[in-house]
């Protein structure tokens, strides 16, 4: 075959993957006992497609494992096996078992081969009837042979396989059968040689041996059958199920001659398995080993999926503007036909007037705008996903946690449609599951806990997806313990955060959590409480241009606000001026601008300004000074000042002059310069020229060095 | 430090030593100085730029070259020469510099372009250390094309901005 098929793999794994997600989200809405046919049959096509999928590919154990699983779900289906609680829960973990293996063929890496061997002996268990005492559960065999050994030995099977000569002719290897069988459970190969002809008449390529096997374990005789299932016409083959003694088993193959032959005991499965590594060394080293490549670990999926009806929508869009194109086309030719006759100095009563040509210029410039505007957002769509991509992780996490913590809780998700980018939501999962996961261990109290506070016994988790003004809300509510003020402002004190004697808002209280280094936890549990997480899910939060806020009452819950901006390659922007530059301050930034009245400034310790805002205090920060440029108005009366969002509190950032709003199509700074601290990218105008996006946090943070240098002085 | 100059001096014992490189030549007053001509992705007129807050003098900001971020760097006051203003002949060179595993474009001012030079590899001397104008580092070495004495830079090493750090940003020697 001459196909590449490593082209395909990447469609493979994505769509694998999928199939995963579908079998786990299935899964967990099975009903325990009563199971939906449909919802089996579901996971039952994912399965399949995963393991032709991988049959194809040639990732073996991969389409191998899935075939226990598809069994198993096969017998679900058909009814001949109950769904219980802890077939669904190995079911979960096989899959995360499969995620595993198929991670590893991405990426060439090597596969646990003890998880895989432990995962096949619980599932070999439930198809064998065993339901699910933990001890099962938690069986870590070293090796598959050794897995099989600690069941109970007694049950097992005798094959009388006796090939006939030819076998060898279709390409078949009977050692390769016995390791297949060995793999299954605990093999005794006993054969017999008394056909062997002598050396002299001996035929290399014909097979005169024959073997009685005792294979031990719980196996099925399909299982057996599927071994010997390319031989089947090829020899004579003869299962029979082990009576509880092996020995009074009569040999039937050297029955016949009995005082000639000593049988050969095979010592077990070792020797087979000696002889198979000897025989196929080859055939081992392209299935198990392969080569010690570096571990290169798969870029980002770097292919996207997109309806089909979001590409129509840009074509209509492309149509549109070819027309507006044709149409403004026409206006140029028409405005030079009167040039020419203005030029020749005849007056041409059918001619459009020039009034007449500019009102259509300027309604096709409008058409231009508008189409130009909804191409932009119709491709910047193909880059959004809906966020049930991260969203439908949390349903598996909770049901894995709420059983680890020993609470009862509910997630309610909505809004899964909400459509986000792909690179933002790519960043955005791990955030997410932390503060569920914190929901979940430092949130949601346990039952009894709940029950005495007058609470339902089971606890709510709520997932809520929403747009708002160009930016993805999402919200993580739980009803829960709410955050406990006085312990997090103990803790803070002993980690240094804050002083005794600072006088903190509920409100600054509970943003001290996302501090760095701080955690409240009593136990460091494996869930959460090591004290790194919140200020990591912060900073990734703010990465992503966006932020996070919480909200809590004690008793009541906790309200994790999450925005993020839509795209990361656009950004709505206020321009406005300092010194000689235009600067872009982003408008997710912003709370509002105003024009500063002198009476409402304050000198503090004739250090910082503050301003009074209503009935709060807001720090000022001179951005000429931020920038090291002079001060033009020391008193700033008048002086207009854009009050931005930094870190949940506001800060006045004074600038010479408010432009419009415009969105903004965000560069990098870095690819050809380096990081600027005040600066988180640049744009490029409509004159063609660069602007500076600024990072408000990064100007607070100058503005405070150059404070702290005496560079600046109040 | 040596690591940068690898690829060149993996060029000169791939061929043989009588290897010549091209250099293009540029003047800052009257010294001549060149970069490997292969490092240069077009020659421009002075523009206008959008300065950087807080960076230091040499960096005169950004332009926008067909839609990527590109920072100009002022030789003259990179090597500490009396800076003039920019008039019509003033250029921009704007090269291609290699470092710490990117490639990364940027501009620098000079007062205007001179010559191709071709240069044989062994013609190229280290420079004395004479109390030179400026840091070694930046040499690659010396050549006399025409009797005129020309200095060949070593552009990734020039153009690095490891030694811009924040301090610079936050004003410690503004």
């Amino acid at each position: 075959m001459s196909i590449d098929m490593s082209q395909f793999h990447e469609a493979f794994f994505d769509e694998s993957f999928e199939g995963l997600e579908i079998m786990e989200s299935e899964l967990l809405t099975l009903d325990v006992g009563a199971g939906d046919a449909e919802i089996i049959n579901t996971i039952f096509r994912a399965a399949h497609s995963i393991k032709g999928g991988a049959g194809t590919f040639g990732f073996m154990n991969v389409s191998e494992f899935t075939h226990v699983m598809e069994t198993l779900l096969d017998e679900m289906r058909d009814g001949s096996r109950d769904v219980t609680q802890f077939a669904v829960d190995s079911l979960l973990e096989s899959i995360d078992v499969l995620r595993t293996m198929l991670e590893s063929a991405r990426d060439n890496t090597e596969v646990d081969e003890e998880m895989v061997a432990a995962r096949y002996a619980v599932l070999n268990g439930i198809l064998k009837g065993e339901q699910g005492d933990s001890s099962v559960k938690e069986v870590e065999a070293p090796s598959l042979a050794e897995a099989s050994t600690e069941k109970p030995v007694g049950a097992g099977w005798e094959i009388s396989f006796i090939p006939h000569t030819n076998l060898l002719m279709a390409g078949n290897d009977p050692v390769r059968m016995f390791r297949a069988l060995s793999e299954l459970g605990e093999l005794r190969a006993t054969v017999d040689y008394s056909n062997l002809q002598p050396f002299n008449e001996l035929v290399p390529e014909d097979l005169y041996l024959s073997w009685l096997l005792t294979l031990t374990g719980d196996i099925l005789q399909a299982d057996i059958e599927e071994v010997f299932e390319w031989v089947e016409d090829d020899c004579d083959l003869t299962i029979t199920p082990l009576a509880a003694n092996v020995q009074s088993e009569p040999l039937v193959v050297i029955e016949s001659e009995p005082e000639t032959i000593e049988p050969v005991q095979v010592s077990a499965v070792t020797s087979v398995k000696e002889q198979v590594s000897e025989n196929s060394v080859a055939d081992n080293a392209s299935v198990n080993k392969k080569p010690a490549t570096k571990p290169k670990k798969a870029t980002e999926s770097a292919s996207i999926r997109v309806g089909i009806d979001k590409v129509d929508e840009i074509i209509n869009l492309v149509g549109e503007l070819v027309i507006t194109q044709s149409m403004l086309d026409q206006v140029g030719e028409d405005l030079e036909a009167n040039a020419e006759v203005a030029s020749s100095g005849a007056e041409c009563g059918s001619q459009k007037t020039n009034a007449d040509i500019l009102l259509r210029l300027s309604k096709g410039l409008a058409q231009l705008e508008r189409n130009t505007r909804e191409l932009q957002d119709g491709v910047m769509r193909i880059r959004m996903l809906p966020i049930s991509f991260v969203f439908s992780r949390m349903p598996r996490l909770v049901h894995d946690l709420s059983s680890k913590l020993n609470k009862k809780i509910e997630l309610l998700v909505s809004g899964e449609e909400t459509e986000l980018d792909k690179t933002v939501m790519e960043n955005i999962g791990d955030p997410l599951v932390h503060l569920v996961r914190n929901a979940l261990d430092h949130g949601v109290e346990t039952p009894d806990i709940r029950l005495a506070a007058g609470k339902a016994e089971v606890g709510t988790l709520s997932l809520n997806a929403y747009h708002q003004g160009g930016n993805v809300i999402i919200e993580i509510k739980d009803d829960g313990a709410g955050i406990n003020k006085a312990k997090v402002r103990a803790k803070a004190i002993e980690k240094g955060i804050i002083s005794e004697t600072d006088h903190l808002t509920d409100d600054e209280i509970n943003h001290l959590i996302f501090a760095p280094g701080f955690s409240t936890a009593d136990v460091v549990s494996d869930v959460s409480g090591r004290g790194v997480g919140m200020d990591v899910v912060k900073t990734s939060i703010n990465k992503l241009g966006g932020r996070v806020v919480v909200e809590s009452e004690e008793g009541k819950g906790s309200v994790f606000t999450i925005r993020l901006p839509l795209t990361l390659a656009i950004l709505d922007g206020q321009l406005v001026t300092v010194g000689s530059e235009s600067y872009v301050i982003p408008l997710i930034a912003i709370i509002e601008s105003l024009q500063i009245d002198r009476a409402q400034i304050n000198a503090v310790a004739g250090k910082a300004e503050v301003y009074k805002l209503r009935d709060e205090y807001i720090p000022i920060i001179r951005a000429r000074a931020v920038f090291g440029l002079e001060d033009n108005k020391a008193d700033l009366h008048e002086s207009l000042m854009v009050i931005v969002e930094v870190d949940g509190a506001p800060v006045g950032i004074i600038v010479d002059d408010l432009q419009g709003q415009q969105q903004v199509v965000i560069k990098s700074l870095e690819t050809n310069y380096r990081k600027v601290e005040t600066m988180s990218g640049a744009t490029i105008l409509g004159d063609g020229t660069v602007a500076l996006i600024w990072d408000v946090n990064g100007m607070v943070n100058v503005h405070k060095k150059k404070l702290n240098n005496g560079v600046i002085k109040a | 430090m040596s690591t940068s100059l690898e690829p060149v001096s993996d060029d000169v014992e791939a061929n043989d030593n009588i290897h010549e490189n091209q250099y293009l030549t540029f003047l800052l007053g009257d010294e001549e100085y060149g970069v490997d001509i292969l490092r240069v992705q077009e020659i421009r007129g002075w523009d206008s730029v959008t300065t950087i807050p807080n960076a230091p003098a040499f960096i005169k900001g950004v332009i926008n070259l067909r839609g990527t971020i590109v920072s100009i760097l002022d030789l003259r006051e990179r090597f500490g020469i009396e800076s003039v203003d920019y008039n019509e002949l003033t250029v921009v060179v704007v090269l291609r510099v290699k470092g710490e595993g990117k490639d990364r474009i940027m501009g620098v001012v000079v007062d205007a372009v001179s010559e191709v030079y071709h240069i044989a590899e062994n013609d190229l001397k280290d420079p004395p250390d004479l109390g030179y104008a400026i840091n070694m580092d930046y040499m690659k070495g010396m050549a006399t094309v025409d009797n005129k004495m020309v200095s060949i830079l070593d552009i990734d090493q020039l153009m690095s901005l490891k030694d811009i750090d924040s301090a610079t940003e936050s004003g410690e020697k503004a």
